[in-house]
């Protein structure tokens, strides 16, 4: 087999310009780890023009590949003379720029949402978005004033950013989040009497904390107590820690001594991974964890003015000469450096990458890899490879590897490579599952894409996953970079609501902003380019413009709205309460009507209150009900105003129901009687009159006879009056109401019989031929049991009913001699029905016989 | 606990659950012991969502009523009220609130509101000052609630009145929402079709809705074809009519309130040997109507004059079954003879219980009363002299039977004769008014304004037309087949309506989502049930409403109610 060489492949794993230990042949140290290997990538050219470099000014990169803020120093050392804010993409693009009128800044540093943060001396923290423009302020504490922030340093936990400061006063003060600042004074530290020489923040078990260390003395102080600690297993013959770097998930913890010790264990100290005699004794300038999350080999990157040492637990370390001033920015799997002209990227070199890249590597992936570059070349040398892979039963396995290699790499024309070499693979396998080679391409597309030279976003793959699609597009929007985030929305097919709609919303928020273009201008871009884009919240667009003093862009923009709902708060804080109103009906949701007219009543006189809701019908009636359960005086005013007799009539009755006294019942009769005359409803007038006639006559007879009726039907009074004996006034009243005949007979009967009046009934059955036939006497009868009075109706009875009366009184003879007589077979069958076999056999035989012979005709 | 949710095609238990998983979630935001303070009103409905059992598992201890003053004592961190979002409610949260004790430990106050939160009500809470010491103000969307297989109700009960009386759309909002909550559930239902104005606008809102939603949506395959939306008042006889089927007799006589009845307990009584009479029940019995019951699934949709039969062939069965254990002979036999007694002795006591159920309603329909308000029925709806005012309404009128009755006669009347003349409709307005007092003037208002009654305007009575040509009519019904001689009612004017297109797979039946706006009875109930079965049919029903009415429960909804001042 010949001998392969990836030179050119490879050849950006910078070769360390030394070994501190010296390696044997077989590139294992002695203590038997596997070597262990960083590549620096550059990343970018910067594309500033920085004269000094990085000297005098102060810098803060965002990790994430996120923004740079510099704060050069002014040339010339007046007073009057002031620093530069410039702000840079990760490519040196420059995003903003301004002169810093603000007082002494002590630290710069990024929120996690692209946020420029700017510590002041006086304890202030001035926030400025990507593009310099100022935001807002707060401040560390009003001790701060006096006694001066000494140092800051900003971080991220999962509570969002903070900012830890130390006052002159030699205590620090601590934000978890600057969101929701709440203000913690963290203990005293005894004996401390100066700056320590090193100190960090760590987020440990929800809680915050402040590692500091005072020479040799290490502290933790958290929210209750100072607490001096130990780190596991440290040398004797450290001295002073000079330097401290918490790993980027807080979990390991570095320490320099200023004996050129490192002692990189857990953050809590109790377990020691190494420590490393790096044989330096200056301080460094700054210090970095640099590990790739699951990775075996922690390593710590350590930088001096010029030279870069990384270490870990192998005690093998590497060497790198930097030619100028630099910046370290940990990242989440890698380190990244920044110095005046490049931007560079230091990572441990992926297992994979390794095997695929290494020189006469066997790997499946590096087989793989040459195997598809020979066929490239149509040489049969790649089925020799292929068969090889084969043979190792390697060939998903190589697959995979060469497409996860890809995920690593920054060059598209490696990832190429490597990702047709995995097509190829790919060919050769059934049921290979695409999954991971579709979403790698998606993914460096879309890394590509960011990373380019005019985004300047260089993320690695395992970033670009902890961080999201949906935080990616929020940073590019931040950046404006509308175009670019709608491409990457549609290209990884995130629902709209999501992706587009939400860029398309901060698009909008931005145009909305832009003064020099007129409203009808902008209200027609933003709804030709929005259009009816599923998600789209036109309110809050709007509120933006309302925001900037826009009042008429801001309906303008409310029209498009289809939520009419959320139409509705905006147009009310902009005083158009009509059209809120007509927007709340229109939602058809009530409850946002009624708060419309709630607010329309209070900033209304009534007068225009009224007339506007009559031009409502809907908020009319909800209105109305409002007021009949809550204001009837005002339900009045409305029927009134819109001379809704009738309403008004049914009003006055119903209040009418609510009066004790007699007197003011009468008045509320006789209005509503009024309001129904007026509204031509004859009836109900006159049964209102009526009304008022009966309690009149009630009233009359309570004073007389001290019979209580007042109040009730007239059907009652007359009930209660043939009870009490009092027949004459229930004639009369019977005349008066003309009350059907019918129901007279029933209710006298009624009443007599409950009163077993049984002589009265008797001489009330002859006062004239019965309206209600006689059949009810009977029943009557029967009802109280009496029926021996009963009987005496029975030959009243009309023929038809005569069966039914007969049975009524339990004559069943009587019964069947009716029923036999009119030859009705549905009668005879109803005697039949109430005969029992055993006692009545002569009438069941009659019947039958009868049955029989009318069945024969 | 909700088995018969699932027996239908489209299984509703995924709604129930849903609910309860909101509930959950409520629950669980208060922290703590908890006591729940309710609205009387959703303690029916709730209990189709959730037992008390699953609010025990979030630490509810305590149960109240929502009354005025001082809440009773218990010792739990959290209050939570469950209250319909009504103003007199808050009133009476404000006063509780108002006067907690300040000495004892504090408790957490939390307002709860079923179906939806509501600014104005929130507003009061303020004005009355009690909006700062509420923890929690959420909302508890609870439009649709699942009663059987095949049914959804809102158990709104004002919603008719609401609707058409008081032009007050807010059920009708929540209709729309509560739409929108099943759609996401089970897919956006491609066609709607609707009749009436209420269905208008609860289309236009859904319309509106969807497109405030969109995006949003999940893409899940539509489990209905079609959603009918009917405004109640499309059919105001249907409701009016006295129910014939077994579960709607139930419904007319004892009244089935959120899946449950509550019956006279004579019939119950368990003789047992040694017992003497005397210790006989006195609390209603109490018993669950649904589908889970096979035998109830089979007879409720009965003509009732059916169930006798029905009743009578389940008795064979299951005593033949009973039976069977003579012929077990071997052990796998006696085996499986005994793994099968639960689910027969459950049979039994099904079978028991609605014989007893059949018998207590078979004494009221054998009765002269009902015969005769049948028979009067009957007529109206053949059109037989219902331009007159009738005898048999009059003499109820003379004997005060109960105004409902008298009501519904009146109403049934005029609808059927398409408006009473002047003079019958004045006769009977005054009739009522001197019988049962002046103050049903306002009801009488508000059916005439729901146009249950109404003058004759148009110089012809159409509804004979209408009768004839639609065939809503069936002479001599064949009773033990055809359900419920007024489904043709129904599905005559409807049936058309629903049978446009056939987009469904081939071979699977369609499903059709049929919404009363106002109210749906058992007997309509039934009919569309009938529909499903029928072979040919294609088309699956199932049935949702703003509440589930009978005659009196819907007269009554519209009636006024003024107290005679003392």
């Amino acid at each position: 087999m010949s001998c392969r060489s990836y030179a050119s492949y490879y050849h950006y794993y910078l070769r360390p310009v030394a070994m501190l230990s010296e390696l044997g042949p077989d590139s294992r140290s002695h203590d038997g780890c596997v070597f262990f290997s960083h590549r620096k990538i550059e990343l970018y050219e910067m594309g500033w023009n920085l004269k000094e470099g990085l000297r005098n000014c102060q810098i803060a990169a965002a990790p994430y590949g996120g923004p740079i803020a510099l704060l050069k120093e002014p040339q010339r050392s007046s007073p009057s003379a002031r620093p530069q804010l410039e702000i840079y993409t990760s490519s040196g693009s420059p995003m903003a720029s301004f002169m810093w009128k603000s007082g002494v800044v002590k630290q710069l540093g990024w929120t996690i949402s692209d946020d420029l943060l700017c510590v002041q001396e006086d304890g202030t923290v001035l926030v400025y978005d990507l593009f310099g423009s100022f935001k807002r302020h707060f401040s560390m504490g009003n001790e701060l004033v006096q006694s001066h922030v000494l140092e800051a340093k900003i971080f991220h936990s999962p509570y969002g950013t903070g900012i830890a400061v130390l006052s002159g006063a030699y205590r620090f003060i601590l934000a978890t989040n600057i969101e929701d600042i709440k203000l913690r004074r963290l203990p005293e530290v005894p004996g401390l009497q100066g700056v320590p020489s090193c100190w960090t923040v760590l987020s440990q078990d929800r809680q915050t904390k402040v590692l500091l260390a005072t020479g040799a003395d290490l502290y933790i102080l958290d929210n209750t107590a100072c607490t001096p600690v130990s780190p596991s297993g440290f040398s004797p013959q450290a001295t002073n820690i000079i330097q401290v770097a918490g790993s980027f998930s807080y979990k390991y913890l570095a320490l320099f001594t200023d004996s050129g010790h490192v002692w990189m264990g857990s953050a809590n100290l109790k377990e020691k991974l190494c420590e490393v005699d790096t044989k330096m004794r200056t301080p460094p300038t700054q210090m970095a964890w640099c590990w790739r999350p699951k990775s075996q080999q922690p390593s710590v990157v350590i930088m001096w003015e010029k030279y870069l040492l990384v270490v870990g637990p192998c005690k093998d370390t590497i060497q790198y000469n930097l030619d100028n001033e630099s910046v370290l920015v940990p990242e989440l799997d890698s380190v990244r450096i920044i110095s005046g002209t490049h931007h560079e990227l230091l990572q441990e070199v992926p297992v994979v990458s390794e095997e695929i890249f290494k020189i006469a590597s066997m790997a499946p992936g590096a087989l793989l890899l040459e195997a598809h570059k020979e066929y490239e070349k149509e040489s049969q040398k790649a089925d020799e490879y292929l068969r090889e892979i084969k043979e190792q039963d390697g060939l998903g396995e190589a697959v995979k590897q060469c497409v996860e290699a890809a995920g690593y790499e920054h060059e598209p024309e490696t990832q190429k490579m490597l990702l047709r070499a995995a097509s190829f693979g790919k060919c050769f396998l059934s049921n290979f599952r695409p999954e991971q080679f579709v979403s790698t391409c998606r993914d460096l597309r879309v890394l590509n894409a960011v990373r380019d030279y005019t985004v300047g976003i260089p993320l690695t793959l395992q970033q670009y996953k902890q961080m999201t699609v949906q935080v990616l597009i929020d940073r590019l929007v931040y950046r404006k970079l509308y175009p670019l985030a709608i491409e990457i929305c549609r290209y990884l097919k995130i629902p709209e609501y999501q992706g587009v709609s939400r860029v398309l919303k901060h698009w909008a928020c931005c145009k909305v902003q832009q003064k020099e273009e007129a409203d009808e201008v902008i209200a027609r871009m933003v709804s030709l380019k929005l259009g009816e884009t599923a998600g789209i919240s036109y309110s809050d667009i709007a509120a933006r413009a309302y925001e900037c003093g826009r009042t008429e862009l801001a309906i303008k923009l409310l029209e498009f709205e289809p939520r009419s709902g959320e139409q509705v708060p905006l147009l009310l804080k902009m005083k158009r309460s009509q059209l809120a109103l007509s927007k709340a009906i229109e939602s058809g949701d009530t409850d946002l009507v009624y708060t419309v007219v709630t607010y329309l009543k209070n900033e209304m006189n009534r007068g225009d209150f009224f007339m506007t809701l009559r031009n409502q019908p809907i908020a009319l009636s909800l209105y109305r009900q409002f007021c009949k359960h809550q204001e009837q005086d005002t339900l009045k005013d409305l029927y009134n105003q819109d001379d809704d007799h009738q309403e008004l009539g049914n009003f006055y009755v119903r209040a009418s129901y609510q009066e004790g006294r007699l007197d003011t019942r009468m008045s509320c009769l006789q209005n509503a009687m009024d309001e129904y005359n007026k509204a031509k409803n004859e009836f109900n007038a006159k049964a209102t009159e009526e009304e008022m006639r009966l309690l009149r006559f009630q009233r009359r007879l309570e004073e007389e006879k001290g019979e209580r009726m007042v109040g009730c039907s007239l059907q009652d009074t007359l009930h209660c009056l043939l009870i009490v004996g009092l027949h004459k006034q229930a004639e009369q009243l019977y005349k008066d109401f003309r009350v059907p005949d019918k129901r007279y007979w029933w209710l006298k009967l009624n009443a007599l019989a409950e009163k077993e009046d049984w002589e009265e009934m008797e001489k009330f059955s002859k006062t004239k031929k019965s309206p209600i036939g006689y059949l009810p006497f009977v029943d009557v009868c029967i009802k109280h049991h009496n029926k021996y009075e009963a009987r005496k109706y029975v030959s009243k009875v009309t023929p038809e009913q005569k069966v039914k009366a007969h049975i009524a009184v339990g004559d069943l003879e009587g019964a069947a001699e009716v029923a036999i007589e009119r030859r009705n077979e549905g009668e005879i069958s109803l005697v039949l029905s109430h005969c029992t076999a055993t006692t009545d056999r002569t009438i069941v035989d009659r019947l039958n016989r009868t049955r029989a012979t009318a069945g024969k005709k | 606990m909700a088995a018969h949710l699932s027996y239908g095609r489209v299984n509703l238990n995924i709604l129930r659950e849903a609910a309860r998983k909101e509930l959950r979630e409520f629950l669980d935001k208060c922290a703590g012991s908890k006591a729940i303070v309710w609205d009387e009103y959703l303690t029916g409905p709730f209990g189709l969502i959730a037992q008390y059992s699953l609010l025990k598992e979030h630490e509810v201890e305590k149960m109240f009523t929502l009354k005025p003053g001082r809440l009773p004592a218990a010792d739990v961190k959290n209050i939570i009220f469950f209250v319909r979002p009504k103003l007199e409610l808050m009133d009476i949260i404000a006063d509780n609130v108002a006067s907690e004790d300040k000495l004892r430990t504090p408790r957490d106050f939390h307002v709860l509101f079923v179906p939806r939160r509501s600014l104005l009500c929130e507003q009061r809470l303020k004005e009355k000052g009690v909006l700062g010491s509420l923890i929690n103000v959420d909302e508890y969307i609870l439009d649709l609630i699942p009663y059987d297989g095949d049914l959804l109700s809102m158990e709104s009960e004002s919603a008719f009145r609401e609707c058409y009386l008081e032009n007050d759309q807010t059920s009708l909002y929540h209709t729309a929402k509560g739409l929108m909550t099943l759609q996401a559930l089970y897919g956006t239902i491609p066609q709607i079709f609707g009749k009436g104005e209420c269905a208008r606008h609860v289309a236009n809102m859904m319309l509106r809705m969807k497109r405030e939603f969109a995006g949003c949506q999940t893409q899940i395959l539509p489990v209905f074809d079609t959603l009918l939306l009917l405004d109640r008042n499309v059919d105001l006889l249907t409701p009016l009519a006295t129910q014939l089927t077994y579960e709607g007799l139930i419904d007319e006589i004892y009244s089935i309130n959120n899946g449950y009845v509550k019956l006279p307990p004579e019939k119950f009584a368990q003789k047992k040997q040694g017992e003497g009479e005397k210790d006989l029940p006195t609390e209603p019995k109490k018993l669950q109507l649904n589908s889970a019951e096979e035998l109830y699934a089979e007879i409720r949709d009965k003509n009732f004059n059916a169930v006798g039969a029905a009743l009578s062939k389940k008795a064979k069965i299951i005593s033949a079954a009973f039976e069977e254990r003579h012929n077990a002979k071997t052990v796998g036999e006696i085996k499986q003879f005994v793994s099968q007694l639960p689910h027969m002795q459950a049979a039994r006591t099904s079978l028991a219980n609605h014989t007893s159920v059949a018998e207590l309603i078979k004494d009221i329909t054998t009765s002269d009363a009902f015969f005769d308000n049948l028979t009067v029925e009957q007529e109206f709806m053949t059109g037989v002299d219902t331009d007159k005012a009738n005898t048999y309404i009059e003499d109820c009128i003379a004997r005060k039977d109960p105004l409902i009755k008298i009501l519904r006669l009146v109403c049934m009347q005029s609808v059927c004769n398409n408006g009473l003349k002047q003079k019958v409709l004045d006769f009977y307005k005054r009739e009522i008014l001197q019988t049962y007092g002046f103050q049903h003037i306002l009801t009488l208002n508000n059916l005439e304004k729901a146009g249950l009654l109404k003058l004759q305007t148009a110089t012809r009575n159409n509804y004979p037309t209408i009768r004839k040509t639609l065939k809503l009519w069936m002479e001599d019904a064949n009773e033990q087949v055809a359900s419920h001689q007024f489904y043709v009612l129904q599905k005559a004017e409807y049936v058309p309506v629903c049978r446009p297109t056939s987009t469904g797979q081939q071979g699977e039946n369609r499903i059709t989502l049929v919404f009363f706006l106002g109210g749906v009875t058992y007997a309509e109930i039934a009919a569309l049930r009938f529909l499903s079965q029928m072979e040919d049919g294609g088309t699956e029903y199932v049935i949702a409403t703003t509440k589930l009415i009978n005659g009196t429960s819907f007269i009554k909804s519209l009636m006024e109610r003024l107290e005679v001042p003392p």
